[in-house]
């Protein structure tokens, strides 16, 4: 094939600017050849640059005593637990792989976000899933969901790591632009963590993993663009996972590392040998002189373009050890894997590509990268006018709810609400041996072999409050994430982020951007939750509609003594309950105005960071005083829903409440306000005097509001619900519409 | 005393399995690479679960062919104790240590969860710590499951008391409802004519610690102990 | 009336991990000049039409829009009249 000349056009056909045209030739001295003018354009993409987020992403908190690395500077955040040991955890999107082949794209994004854990020598112990669809009454997101979950669960279930939690939410917003967020979480011995880098003069350099094929080339600059009816024609993008091979790759990369056969490692995702070479060079300030003839295809005639942009899964480029090449090999053949040398490590900061023997791309390494060459953008923003038409507060022109009853299975039933079982009972969450708090709870909690310890993860973010106000409503992400984590006796100790945008080039998406990293950096510093790194992902419109914000917040929490795990749901009769945080007059971006009243707007629930900080602080405490039964946070539904909740989380044993609620607004408001700081504990009797005096003295507002037992939920004389009517409500909706 | 948990590629329930016995039963284990074809002198061989060769083509189908299964195949035939959790006991289906076959699940769907399921037979060396009819709880994590033999072979399982572990409800009844994945008259596990190789599908190593709420695994392994 | 026989194979260039670990055990029963093993879908069924031209279209459309996902593999089929 003869290669195209490469001109100006041909540079903005690969989504290249003018500016940035000029840019690339400038570095190069002369005008790129076709090779390296793809190997620029997907370096330089959204997706591998993050050109327009960087320098709003670097505003945030980033550094703690616990974190061993910086955000960014290797495939994952890395979390000192002590004993020895460090957490690596990241989130990453599959958003429009997803949304044009719902299985492969989900799973592809499993397999991509599992291999950055492992990549650091951490063995996977937890995945997590946090999803958006469009109606939940449409053909099509039935047909999106049953597909992603179906990727999910067969490549998590293959490669032997538990799905533990999740969330799933439906919205108009993401009708044809769904969202599909992975999280995995890893252990690692701290003197066993190996790094993404590439030094030494003559170390070799190995591709080991699968054969490279025609996938997904261009997937980075695919990730990049909005979903049009383009995307369709685009359908040799969609790339196929493997986990079996992810499993067997698994194996192999903790053995080398662990025999300290190896210099750095990196997994080949986005821009596939071009990204791993590019990015370990850079790092380790050098060099890598690559012959492509060596790479195992498995397609023959494929050109160096080709064969350094495909995106081919489960492959891994490996910097080794010179002088135990024969040693790495052993290791991978062991597993039934390639593991080829392909070229070397060199000084210069550069990197050569020859193919039949001709130099075929020359590029300096550190002129790909971002921190290098890679552009960075500060975008103007403007903020919408939807936002302050929305913002109103009073809502009292509705009309009442007058049966509560039927108001309370309602909200148990909507999708957004209801028990997810039906997707997790589809997940293995229990392989590893490790899962102590199943999924159902506010978070999972799974103990750490070999220690006394345990790490609750949880993700979450509710995209209607960041719409309606995002500076807030991501506040309110990482307070109910780092809530959530503390219910469990967690202490949050640091997040991951995956920040899932419209087009940044529009001035009012980078408004809502703007806003949610300023709020994210608030909410970080007062709970001392740094950000360990994460993922952006821009573009995720459709016909021009972007999708709601939706900067999810991946919370990593630590336990230190596994003794003190507290789960969310009443346990045992005459058990006091308490309702710690006020509810106010906050019905603004509720689920209950949603359902009821198909309204999203509103002001949405104030938040006070330094007293969910208190809260927080007085929850551990109590618990790890041993004085508390169970304790589950208050959101979504309000306090009604989360009543409900607490008697029949527990499947194998649900047990019913008696409560009275001094209502000081309209009731259906006041039952179903989601204000914020809120936390539903119940307390053995004969411990209730100490719990309030700790609650007195740390100066968090809290009201003794009911008994745990009975076969009922009875509150006030408003509610009175059999445990079987909610149960059915709760547990059996979601599979009725989506079975 | 010494138990060997064998690795397949794509097992994934070797360390869960490695970890009970020489945690928790603190007895002497090692791992046994499916391309070996030495034993090691182990007096118990388990086929852990997971996804061998990624279960494709069939489950189990490709693991049978596996160097160490011809040793296995040997061990067993000379008396000597296998066992098979989930994957292992569809290889051990496969292999024809065991009669019968695992198919898909009637759900069409992978399922994780705790099932109730009853001791038939306490009278084998894996089930001897329990007691007849005692009810047990335990995680399942499969996507085929649903055993299948024909009428005459399941006649035999129950001529031979080969039938250990069926699905029941929390109170025992071996009802239609508690099956979770359509298997031949609620069967969860079985052994051999002569008692050494046994095969189920829920996982006691998922559930032999307090920290995980749930020990009634732990005593299959233990049975296992007492009569070697 | 007609009896379709349908072949949904996934695109060669397109990865088949099946296809790839088949290969893994063709090898360990000893045999070695194998290669390149794809694990493909076969369908049979029966159209109650007797116009061939309508048969096929109908036939077409099962694959197109359940068969074979149109991402990943391509389908071929011959009819039989019966």
């Amino acid at each position: 094939m003869r290669e195209p000349e490469v001109t100006f056009e041909l540079a903005l056909q690969h989504g290249l600017t003018e500016e940035e045209f000029e840019r690339i030739k400038e570095i190069l001295g002369r005008n790129p050849n076709f090779t390296e003018l793809g190997c620029f354009s997907v370096m330089w993409s959204e997706h591998c640059s993050y050109k327009n987020s960087i320098a709003l992403l670097k505003t945030l908190p980033r550094t703690g005593k616990r974190l061993l690395v910086q955000a960014g500077e290797e495939n994952a955040g890395l979390v000192d637990i002590g004993d020895g040991l460090a957490i690596a955890f990241k989130i990453e999107s599959h958003n429009h792989p997803s949304a044009v082949e719902p299985y492969q794209g989900a799973a592809t994004g499993v397999g991509g976000i599992l291999r950055d854990i492992f990549t650091m020598g951490a063995r996977p112990i937890a995945a997590l899933d946090s999803l958006r669809f469009g109606k939940p009454d449409d053909a099509k997101t039935k047909f999106l969901l049953n597909g992603v979950i179906k990727g999910i669960g067969d490549y998590g279930n293959c490669f032997g790591v538990p799905t533990v939690a999740g969330e799933v939410y439906f919205e108009e917003s993401y009708q044809d632009n769904c969202l599909v967020n992975v999280m995995a979480v890893g252990v690692v011995r701290v003197d066993r963590i190996a790094k993404a880098v590439a030094k030494g003069k003559g170390n070799p350099v190995f591709i080991v993993g699968s054969a490279t094929g025609r996938d997904g080339i261009h997937g980075a600059t695919f990730a990049s663009e909005e979903l049009t009816e383009e995307s369709e024609t685009k359908r040799s993008n969609v790339q196929v996972g493997d986990p079996f091979a992810e499993k067997l790759l698994l194996e192999a990369t903790l053995e080398v590392i662990k025999k300290d056969l190896i210099v750095g490692i990196q997994d080949m995702g986005a821009a596939g040998i071009i990204c791993s070479t590019s990015e370990t060079s850079a790092r380790g300030k050098s060099g890598m002189r690559i012959n492509l003839d060596l790479v195992p295809l498995r397609e023959k005639d494929m050109n160096a373009y080709e064969i350094l942009l495909s995106e081919s899964q489960e492959r891994m480029l490996v910097i080794g050890k010179k002088g135990r090449e024969s040693e790495i090999i052993e290791t991978f053949k062991k597993w039934d894997l390639n593991c080829v040398i392909i070229g070397e490590v060199i000084e210069e900061d550069k990197l050569e590509f020859y193919k039949d023997g001709k130099l075929k791309a020359l590029i300096p390494a550190s002129s790909l990268v971002v921190g290098g060459g890679a552009p960075v953008y500060y975008r103007e923003y403007e903020k919408p006018e939807y936002v302050d038409r929305l913002q109103r507060k009073d809502f009292n022109d509705l009309p009442k709810i007058e049966d509560f009853n039927k108001a309370i299975l309602k909200l148990l039933s909507s999708p957004n609400i209801s028990n997810k079982s039906y997707i997790y009972h589809q997940y293995d969450y229990t392989v590893g041996t490790n899962t102590v708090i199943i999924p159902g709870c506010d978070a999972a909690v799974l103990r750490i072999k070999n220690t006394n310890k345990a790490i609750a993860v949880k993700t979450d973010c509710n995209g209607r409050y960041v719409y309606l106000n995002p500076r807030r409503g991501t506040q309110i992400a990482v307070a109910e994430s780092a809530r959530n984590v503390a219910c469990t006796g967690a202490t949050p100790i640091a997040i991951t982020n995956c920040l899932n945008f419209g087009n940044p080039y529009k001035k009012d998406i980078y408004w809502q951007f703007k806003e949610a990293i300023e709020g994210m950096s608030e909410a970080c510093k007062i709970f001392d939750t740094p950000v360990t790194g994460g993922n952006v992902s821009f573009y995720n419109e459709s016909n021009n509609y972007a999708v709601y914000p939706t900067p999810v917040i991946g919370m990593l929490g630590l336990i230190d003594d596994i003794n003190f795990i507290t789960s969310s749901y009443f346990k045992n009769d005459d058990d006091v309950i308490l309702l710690l945080g006020k509810t106010y007059n906050e019905i603004g971006g509720s689920e209950f105005l949603k359902i009821f009243f198909d309204k999203v707007e509103g002001e949405i629930p104030d938040i006070d960071l330094y007293y969910e900080k208190r809260t927080i602080d007085t929850l551990l405490d109590l618990i790890r005083r041993g004085l508390i039964v169970s304790a589950h946070d208050v959101s979504d539904g309000g306090i009604a829903v989360a009543l409900a909740e607490c008697c029949v989380m527990n499947r194998k044993k649900q047990i019913g409440a008696v409560v009275n609620l001094n209502m000081d607004f309209r009731e259906d408001f006041f039952l179903f306000s989601e204000s914020q700081s809120r936390v539903i504990i119940s307390v053995r009797k004969s411990d209730l005097e100490k719990v309030v005096k700790i609650l007195k003295d740390s100066e968090i507002y809290f009201k003794e509001i009911g008994k745990v037992g009975g076969d009922r939920l009875i509150i006030n004389d408003i509610i009175n619900l059999s445990l079987k009517e909610i149960h059915n409500a709760y547990y059996e909706s979601f599979e009725k519409i989506f079975g | 005393m010494k138990f060997g948990v064998v690795i397949f590629p794509g097992s994934n329930c070797d360390y869960d399995t490695y970890y009970v016995l020489k945690h928790m039963l603190k007895v002497e284990t090692v791992f046994l690479f499916h391309k070996d074809t030495d034993l090691q002198n182990c007096d118990v061989i388990i086929l852990p679960g997971g996804f061998s060769f990624g279960d494709y083509l069939r489950t189990g189908a490709i693991a049978k062919f596996s160097p160490i299964m011809k040793e296995i195949n040997e061990f067993a035939k000379n008396g000597g104790y296998v066992m098979g959790i989930c994957n292992g006991f569809q290889i051990l289906c496969e292999s024809e240590l065991l009669p019968g076959v695992l198919t898909m699940n009637t759900s069409l769907r992978f399922q994780c969860y705790d099932v109730y399921v009853k001791v038939i037979n306490n009278k084998s060396p894996f089930t001897s710590e329990y007691q007849f009819n005692e009810v047990l709880t335990m995680p399942i994590a499969h996507g085929e499951g649903n055993y299948f033999i024909d009428d005459d072979g399941l006649k035999a399982l129950y001529d031979n008391d080969q039938i250990i572990l069926k699905y029941c409800d929390q109170d025992g009844n071996i009802t239609f409802d508690a099956n979770p994945n359509g298997s031949v008259s609620n069967i969860a596990g079985i052994c051999n004519k002569s008692k050494n190789v046994f095969g189920l599908m829920p996982h006691p190593e998922r559930c032999s610690e307090q920290i995980l709420g749930n020990t009634d695994g732990i005593r299959i392994f233990q049975s296992l102990l007492n009569n070697l | 009336m007609y009896r379709a026989k349908i072949f949904v194979k996934r695109r060669r260039t397109i990865l088949d991990p099946q296809g790839k670990a088949i290969e893994l055990g063709v090898k360990s029963i000893g045999i070695s000049n194998v290669e390149d093993i794809r694990m493909d879908k076969y369908f049979e069924l029966t159209v109650n039409e007797n116009d061939e031209i309508v048969a096929r279209k109908i036939v077409d459309k099962i694959c197109d829009s359940l068969l074979a996902n149109p991402h990943l593999e391509d389908y071929h089929f011959e009819l039989e009249r019966l």
